[in-house]
């Protein structure tokens, strides 16, 4: 038998790839061969290992040493001085921001040290197209007992009672959807995976379907046995080629093992899964709109009831989850319940994925308990804003959810408190931003997105978010009128009470979260024609600073003729004249013109 | 305008094309989706003699394809360029300059969004999140990501695709 002395594993995610991972892994597959070293290491490509900021990562067993930022330069040394002399290369280590202290091993990081990780367990781990690999970590052991040892009442029973909630945002208990399903009357039943992750800021679906894809087909498979359907179909964001070619190749596998198809381990029951790429509408992510799209129209949402679970996708009762739920699903049934509710809140169980993203050290992504603090996910495991800048807020939930403010980071997340403040779970998707973000442009920047992304089918939607967004538009462009806060307000409040689905009922969030916790902000823009944070162009003026040399480059290039001064002297910018085009920020050789309120 | 003559010449030829993609998904249910996406990929956008064929084919009429393609932002009616620059404008990539990254593009090739340039090498395209937030701002050129932009960087990248 062939001795595989050591294993070079190299992150094969979307982020690790754009950064160069596969150079490296070519590289370094050429360099082992090229010393003969091939019959006793191995490299073996991962999903994401979620600390995308450090990209290309490597981990190399059995030593467990985490190597960062790897570039193809480096492999030659890799071989030689890891594989071959076996020690330990200091330059590529990870270091701690703050103390400066490298770090060998992946789980004295503080990005890891805080996480609980079970649905990305496997991520980075294993290889995510070998279907072996996953049943060595414990995979389809769940779906082997949901099939030989339960029926599919208990398995319902089971999910009910870990207190699993949808993952997708609404947090609806995924037991009792499953219950619902397996209670509507037909031969005919349907299971649907909702992998349209459409929130910008959202990025866990996708990490989950690239790096260990099997965990989510197996949710589905026993999700299947429970309601009692005998088909499938993951619907998938045209814009993630990878997680598609991923997910297709685990399919093909899992049948070749006998999991999908004819009689699954002998119990007679049958399961078929397809994949439906989306076509780019961000409103498919709600699911009457998905079902629509699986059927090949437009992607509209229709009024509920009758629910999915009554009737979904051509009529019949279907079950639709969300990727991250549907990989919480092995985990319950083979460590039961109990076990699984241990982890989290009263109210919300299990764990949670967010993407931290933004203004922050760490980007990427972190699997917590619930319950944990805003505060812990940011600063210890987040590492802090960059450039040691100052907090102003955190957004949580995309398009659906709300801005916390500062005095909020002590709250405990889980589904209620976050609702209760103002935002929402949603996917999860954290945007950090300091004090140069301004909030009354994030609001703006939201409402543009859900407005063009409205189906237009209601009009509270079509035509309540376009009058919200032209009155954030022209606050922000330094013409808001009195009124404006108490007019979006009204706006708000009318467009979640009568919007026909989820899109449309929590579109004005991001502005009422904003105006809850940054009232002044919209008045510093309408009274006093001032962008507090010097984000917005039309209230921001540029300034020239004691650096100025008096080159008269900026004169020249000033369409308007707005700055003045003499040759070898200081200039100076006429605010009166000047139309803040920038271009004179641009052309200065010195860096001495400023954008400042 | 040319390139669209002269592939609409013969409707003949292009039913012939078609017809892969008809067989494919014959007897299936919810095809029309897959078949416009697959006919996308074959021309790179949807010339209105291929609607009208898949119309005649699925027994469609043209008017509920049409309302299909305009509804999802993955399908397009005017030809495309050789590159598709897909500039995202998420939140992560918009509170790290993503705005930036694209407005140099645009002047850099003179194009707006939804535009191709004359010699067809590329088209510019914003896109609201690819999901890559961690390496923000980012851009994909056909099916590659680009991460951790500068206005520096984008030249060298741009100058990649020809």
């Amino acid at each position: 038998m062939q001795f595989i002395r050591a294993h070079v594993l190299v992150c094969g995610g979307t982020g690790c790839m754009s950064s160069g991972s596969r150079q490296v892994q070519a590289g370094l597959e050429d360099e082992i061969a090229r010393r003969g070293l091939d019959n006793e290491v191995k490299v073996v490509q991962t999903g994401c290992h979620g600390f995308c900021e450090m990209g290309p990562l490597m981990i190399i067993y059995p030593e467990g040493v985490f190597y960062v930022s790897v570039k193809a330069e480096d492999v030659p040394e890799i071989v030689e001085t890891h594989l071959y002399k076996g020690r330990i290369i200091e330059r590529l280590l990870y270091r701690e921001p703050l103390s400066q202290k490298s770090i060998p091993s992946y789980d004295e990081i503080n990005f890891y040290k805080k996480q609980r990780r079970i649905i990305l367990s496997n991520c980075g781990h294993i290889n995510p197209d070998e279907i072996n690999e996953y049943i060595a970590a414990g995979g389809y052991e769940a779906l082997g007992k949901a099939l030989t040892l339960m029926t599919p009442a208990a398995v319902t029973e089971e999910v009910k009672k870990s207190g699993l909630r949808g993952r997708g945002g609404a947090g609806f208990p995924t037991g009792m959807k499953w219950q619902f399903a397996r209670q509507s009357p037909g031969e005919k039943k349907y299971v649907v995976c909702n992998a349209d992750e459409g929130d910008p800021g959202a990025f866990m679906d996708r990490s989950v379907l690239e790096g260990d894809p099997h965990r989510v087909i197996e949710g589905m498979i026993i999700c299947g046995y429970a309601i009692g359907a005998d088909e499938g179909y993951i619907y998938v964001r045209a814009e993630y080629p990878l997680a598609i070619k991923r997910l297709r190749t685990a399919i093909a596998q899992a049948e070749e093992m006998g999991f999908l198809g004819k009689d699954v381990f002998g119990s007679g029951f049958n399961f078929a899964l397809h994949i439906k790429e989306g076509a780019g509408a961000f409103v498919c992510g709600e699911e009457t709109a998905l079902l629509q799209s699986i059927e090949g129209r437009r992607g509209m949402p229709r009024p509920r009831p009758p629910f999915p679970a009554v009737s979904g996708l051509w009529g019949k009762p279907t079950n639709i989850n969300n990727v991250e739920t549907f990989a919480n699903i092995a985990s319950i049934i083979v460590d039961g319940a109990e076990k699984y509710a241990e982890i989290g809140t009263e109210k919300s169980k299990g764990t949670k994925v967010f993407a931290l993203t933004g203004k922050i050290n760490n980007t990427g992504l972190a699997e917590v308990p619930m319950g944990i603090t805003m505060r812990e996910i940011i600063y210890d495991i987040g590492g802090g804003i960059v450039d040691g800048k100052k907090f102003k807020a955190v957004q949580i939930g995309g398009p659906s959810g709300g801005c916390l403010p500062e005095d909020m980071l002590d709250l405990t997340i889980d589904y209620d408190s976050l609702t209760a403040a103002g935002a929402m779970m949603g996917s999860g998707g954290l945007v950090v931003m300091d004090e140069t973000t301004c909030m009354v442009d994030v609001a703006k920047f939201f409402l543009t997105f859900t407005q063009s992304e409205s189906c237009g089918k209601c009009t509270p939607c079509r035509e309540g978010t376009k009058r919200m967004l032209e009155i954030l538009t022209r606050i922000t462009n330094g013409e808001g009128r009195e009124g404006d806060i108490a007019l979006l307000e009204d706006l708000a409040r009318g467009i979640k009470q009568t919007a026909l689905c989820g899109l449309g009922q929590t579109a004005p969030n991001p502005v009422l979260s904003t105006l809850k916790y940054f009232r002044h902000e919209y008045e510093a823009h309408i009274k006093d024609h001032v962008c507090p944070a010097g984000a917005c162009s039309n209230l921001t003026g540029y300034t020239i600073t004691d650096d100025c040399r008096g080159c008269g480059m900026c004169k020249k290039v000033c369409p308007v003729g707005a700055i003045a001064g003499e040759i070898k002297e200081r200039h100076v910018i006429k605010h009166k004249v000047c139309i803040k085009c920038g271009a004179c920020e641009g052309k200065c050789p010195f860096k001495a013109i400023r954008k400042g309120a | 305008m040319e390139q669209e003559q002269r592939r609409g010449s013969g409707g003949g030829k292009i039913s012939g094309q078609l017809q892969a993609i008809f067989d494919k998904y014959r007897g299936q249910q919810g095809t029309l989706i897959p078949i416009l996406q697959e006919a996308q990929n074959r021309y790179g956008y949807l010339p209105r003699e291929v609607i009208g064929e898949i119309a005649r084919t699925t027994d469609n009429p043209v008017s509920r394809i049409y309302g299909i393609v305009t509804f999802y932002s993955q399908f397009h009616l005017k030809p495309r360029g050789r590159n598709i620059i897909k500039v995202c404008q998420g939140t992560a990539c918009h509170v790290r300059g993503g705005k930036k990254i694209l407005n140099f593009i645009e002047d850099k090739l003179g194009i707006k969004p939804g535009d191709t340039t004359a010699d067809l090498r590329y088209t510019l395209e914003t896109v609201a999140c690819i999901g890559a937030c961690g390496l923000a701002p980012v851009l994909m050129v056909n099916d590659d990501t680009h991460g951790r932009l500068t206005t520096e960087l984008l030249p060298w990248i741009l100058d990649r695709y020809k």
